[in-house]
This record gives structure tokens, sequence and C-alpha cells, in this order.
């Protein structure tokens, strides 16, 4: 032990002292601030005092302040480190600054949602383009070649259905309500739809390849389908029977493969924008229309699920499918410039 | 070392407040990650089979005319639990799932603003392909000829790109990310832990250093021994006080280790920051 040197001790332990009592005099700020955050995380701010929810950005400020202080002079690493971890966690809860539940879903449903599918106009005629070219192709090569039928129909799928069935089994298909499983098999068409349309969305992410080619797929489908009913002079009764819920649900999916369009080409095609700000925009757009892609699939499934199966007559069939497309359209297109003609 | 302190700090984005001072975030790694998201897969799993056990006993009681809207319900909490799972809890107002919760990272937005509801939406939807897509394909291989097989790990190989995409970018992006224009940073619950250099143990005073013995070392060393210090293990106390006690000519006793240690501590930190105050900063030994 070497003999020791009072001068350097003494202005050590002065600054000790200094630095000691900065952390006596503060902490009591940041061990409130912990607990007012470690409260409003659990709970809403609705339950906080007027003079707590005052003192929140206040604290804030002060545990930043620290933060900056305690950088600038301190060596000891788990204060820094607390103050950093203190400081983080304040300030996601006071700059996220959150909407309630309630305007929120008036903002998704008077803008967000109908702002996205206007934005979208373009890859949503190119979408419908696309699967009207696959039910052209579908039903040229069902017509030229009845085996091409199960190519393109699994088996299990088509559940009898095919170019050499008679057309007494092909019209009970369409008129045949069994009636005992209806909210069953509505829910079910509802969650098998709405995962069909995430996949289809999600998948554009690979330069809208898979997207492309899963719309002109689902035309083809269609088209096949089309062609057997409509050689045993049943096509007008298929339509019936696809417009009820088809209209909601087929213009559903043409706008998750319009989503899925515009991830993929922003990607592929950034334009201004750096990739990844072009590929956050388009992200945040296709998630507003595939949220309300997946509120107008519960519409189809219970449509397909429940009206389809009590109402037979073709003209209220053609008649609730045409309105509903209406609807549609006039909600998402429509919609805008009523309320900016009455302004 | 130099290795591991770059690693580290490759993972430390700035983050600016509007009050000035930069947070610098730190980005968690693809194994806390990977963690988080087993943990909230066995949560969904685990409720998943709670949910089922339930809907079949309700069945067993219920009877035939009880069993439909009992089958609504199980298949639409089943897709809830699939697809609305992440989005709700990331839309809370901790941004994160339990799973994320529990290992101490969540979502944030890449720009610092605070996290929209589009955004968590976006980062999930994509899940469908980074995570469902490889296992129905797994899970959906039913032929075993040559042909299928090989398609099948032609599948798998393209669809493993979208899920170990956060690896191959710097700031460890899913898909899911990079389309919402977010990122998953750690946000820790630290507690405030006690001051060492304030820390009285017996025989603590009994050490008085000369400015030459506390000129041996810099900042980096000065953190290293918090870090021993705080974990308090014997035998690593009495390494370190022995290197220490060579390299400032000091001979400490074996069982004085952690006093000694505790007192260097204390005047070493004290050295330094009054060095720090006077405009500097000694990175670490080597530096004069």
């Amino acid at each position: 032990m070497t003999a020791p040197v009072p001068g350097s001790a003494v202005r050590g332990d002065a600054v000790r002292q200094s630095l000691a009592s900065f952390r006596r005099e503060r902490e009591a700020d940041w061990k409130a601030f912990e607990a007012l955050l470690a409260r409003v995380e659990k709970r809403a701010p609705r339950t906080l005092s007027e003079e707590e929810l005052l003192s929140l950005p206040l604290l804030y400020r002060s545990a930043l302040s620290s933060l900056s202080v305690a950088r600038a002079t301190s060596l000891d690493n788990a204060l820094v480190a607390y103050l950093e971890a203190l400081s983080l966690r304040g300030y996601f809860y006071l700059y996220g600054a959150r909407r309630g539940l309630r305007q929120r879903l008036a903002d998704f449903f008077l803008h967000d949602w109908p702002e996205a599918i206007r934005d979208l106009w373009r890859e949503t005629l190119v979408s419908v383009a696309l699967m009207v070219i696959g039910i052209g192709a579908g039903a040229w090569l069902v017509a030229s070649d009845k085996s091409w039928f199960d190519a393109i129909i699994p088996s299990s799928l088509a559940g009898g259905r095919g170019p050499d069935a008679s057309a007494e089994l092909l019209r009970s298909m369409l008129y045949d309500g069994d009636n005992g499983f209806l909210s069953g098999f509505a829910a079910y068409l509802f969650t098998h739809n709405v995962q069909v349309a995430i996949l289809a969305f999600a998948l554009g992410f690979a330069f809208a390849v898979p997207t492309v080619l899963l719309m002109l797929f689902n035309g083809c489908m269609i088209g096949a389908l089309f062609q057997v009913y409509w050689s045993k002079g049943l096509g007008m009764e298929l339509g019936g029977w696809l417009a009820i819920h088809g209209t909601t649900e087929l213009f559903a999916i043409a706008l998750a493969g319009a989503a899925g369009m515009r991830i993929g080409t922003s990607i592929a095609f950034p334009g201004e924008l750096t990739r990844m700000a072009a590929a956050a925009r388009a992200g945040r757009i296709a998630a507003n229309a595939m949220v309300g892609v997946s509120v107008m699939l519960l519409f189809a499934g219970l449509l397909e699920g429940i009206g389809r199966q009590t109402i037979t007559s073709d003209v209220t069939r053609y008649a609730i499918g045409g309105g509903m497309l209406a609807l549609w359209i006039g909600y998402f297109y429509l919609f805008r410039m009523m309320r900016h003609g009455d302004r | 070392m130099a290795i591991g302190r770059r690693a580290a700090f490759a993972a430390i984005r700035p983050l600016i407040t509007p009050e000035g001072v930069d947070l610098r975030i730190r980005l968690a790694d693809a194994g806390t990650r990977a963690s988080a998201f087993l943990l909230d897969i066995v949560f969904i799993a685990v409720a998943a089979i709670v949910i089922t056990i339930v809907a079949l006993f309700g069945a067993g009681g219920l009877g035939s005319e009880g069993f439909q809207p009992l089958f609504v319900v199980w298949i639409i909490l089943i897709f809830f639990l699939r697809n609305a799972y992440f989005i709700v809890f990331e839309a809370g107002r901790r941004a994160a799932t339990p799973g994320k919760r529990i290992v101490g990272i969540r979502v944030a937005s890449r720009s610092g603003d605070g996290l929209s509801i589009d955004q968590v939406i976006a980062r999930n939807l994509m899940r469908e392909i980074e995570v469902f897509l490889p296992l129905s394909i797994i899970v959906g291989r039913s032929g075993t000829d040559l042909a299928d097989t090989l398609t099948t790990v032609f599948g798998l190989v393209w669809t493993l790109l979208f899920a170990l995409f956060p690896l191959f970018n710097r700031d460890r992006m899913r898909i899911g990310d990079l389309l919402a224009g977010t990122w998953v940073v750690e946000a820790p619950k630290r507690a405030l832990l006690e001051d060492l250099s304030a820390r009285q143990d017996a025989g603590t005073g009994a050490f008085r250093f000369s400015h030459a013995q506390l000129d041996a070392y810099g900042i980096a060393e000065l953190h290293k021994l918090e870090e021993v210090l705080r974990r308090d293990d014997y035998f690593a106390l009495r390494t370190v006080a022995e290197t220490i006690g060579r390299k400032i000519g000091a001979a400490p006793q074996a069982h004085d280790a952690r006093a000694f240690l505790t007192a260097y501590y204390g005047e070493l930190r004290a050295h330094l920051e009054r060095k720090l105050l006077l405009g500097n900063r000694r990175a670490d030994k080597h530096q004069r």
C-alpha cells in the first residue's frame, strides 16, 4: 500500500459528493415517473387524477434532462442504463398519441377505408381484368376439351359437378339448401375466404407475380364451372347462384389482389421515394384495404352461407347481388363526391 | 473485444426526441425475437387447445341442437386467435405481445412517430407468407415422387427466404416490418441499482490511491469493474483484484478483494468523472 495522497482524494470526493446529491435529489422524480408509467400502461389514462395527468410530461422532461446530465457527468453505467430505459418508455407512451376506439372506427369507415380503395383503383382494374381473362380462358379450355375441367377444379371442390353430370343434378345443386348447418357454414366460409384473401395479399410481396397467377386461376375456375352449366342451358341460373354473394366476394378478392399488387409493384418500381419508404407507404394503404376486405368477406360469407340457401328465386338472387355491388361501388367511389357536394 | 463491441454498436440507432435528446434505441436481435415468437406460439396453441376442449365438453353437454352455435363460436375464436392475436396486443398501449413483453422488446415506428393501427395490421398480415406458407408446404407434402420432392424443396427454399429475411438486413426487419415501416426494439424495464461508489463496506476506508495509481485505467475498464462488482462472484473478484493490484503496485489480501475493488472503483470513478468535468473523456487505458 502506497502512502495516501490527500489532495487527489479530497478533490475526487467533492465530485463524488455532487454526483451523489444529483442522484439523491432527482431519484424521487424518477421513481414517481416510473410508478405513473406502470399505471398508465396497464389501465386507461382515465384512472389518473388530473394532477397526475398533468405531471406526466413534466416528469418525462425531468427524466430526459437527468439522462443528459448523467451521460455528460456520471460514469455509473447502471444509472445511465436505467435513465435510458425510463426515458424510452416515457417517450413511447407520451408520443405514441392514440385516438379512442370510437374515433378510430369512425375514421376507418368514413375516410381510411374508402380512400385506400380509391387509391388502389388502377390495381383494382387490373385485378378485375385478370379475373375476366381467367373466366374467358377457363370457359374456352373446357369448351375445347372436357378433361380440362378436372385439371382446373379439384374433384373435392367440384362435388360431382362436371361436364358429364346430368342437368337435373346440376340444377339441384343450385337450389338445394341443406338447412341444417347454415350459420356454421357461413362462419367457415368467412374464415376460409379471409385466409385466401390474406394469402393473395401477402404473396404480392414477391413482385406481384403469385398474386397475378392467383387472380387468373380464380377466374379460370369460375369460367370452367360456367361453361359446364352454360352447355346445359343453366347459365342464367348459375349466374344467380353466384351473384348473390359473388359480387361481394369476388370484388373483395379482387381488392385483396389489388392490395398485393400495389405492394409488389411499389417494391419493384419505387419511383421517387426510396424503396423502403415506398414499401412502407404501400403497406399502410394495403393494410387499410385488407381490413376492409375482411369486412366485405364477412358479408359475403353471410350471404353465401345463409342467404343463398334460403333464397331460391333467381330474380331475388340477382337483385341482392346487384344491390350489394352497387352499394360497395357507391360507398367506395361515389360517397366522397356526395360529401364534397354537400359542402 | 473489439469485434464484440462493434457488433453491439451496430444494433444501436439514433432516436432524437422532440426535446433534442438522443435515446439511442437498441434493436432486438434475431434470437430474442425468435424466442418471443415461440412464446407467443405456445400461448396461442394452449389457448386453442383450451377453447377446443371447452367446446367439446359444451357439445357433449348441449346435445345436437346446441352444436351449431357452438361450432360458429369455435371457428370464429380460432380464426381470431390466428389472425388477431398479434394485431390486438401490438395495437395496445405497450405495443407488444405477451411473448415480446416477457423478453422485453416492443414494436416501434421507424420514423419515431407513434405506432398506428394500420402499421400493426400490415406487419402482421405478412406473417401469412413468413410463417404459415412454409408450414403449409411442409405439412402439405404428400407425394414422394422425385418431382414432388423437388418442388417441395424448391417451395421451401423460396418461402424460407421470406422467413429468414430479418437475418439479411441491417435493421433486422421482417418483411412485415419493411412494409409497415416498423422495427422491433428493446424496451426493458430496469430497476434503479445501488450506486457502487456510495457503498460503505467494512475496510473500504483503509485504501487510498495515488494519482499515478488512478491513472492506470480508463472508462472502459471502469465499466468492466462495475460489472464484476455487481455480479459479486468471489473468484472473479479475487482474480480482478490481483490483476489490478499487480498493475498499480498494491497487494491486497485475498479476503479483502471486494473491499479493495469497491474502494478502487469509487476513487477511479471520482477521478475519471473529475476529468470528464474538465472535458477529458478517457475512453480506455490506452488513451493518454
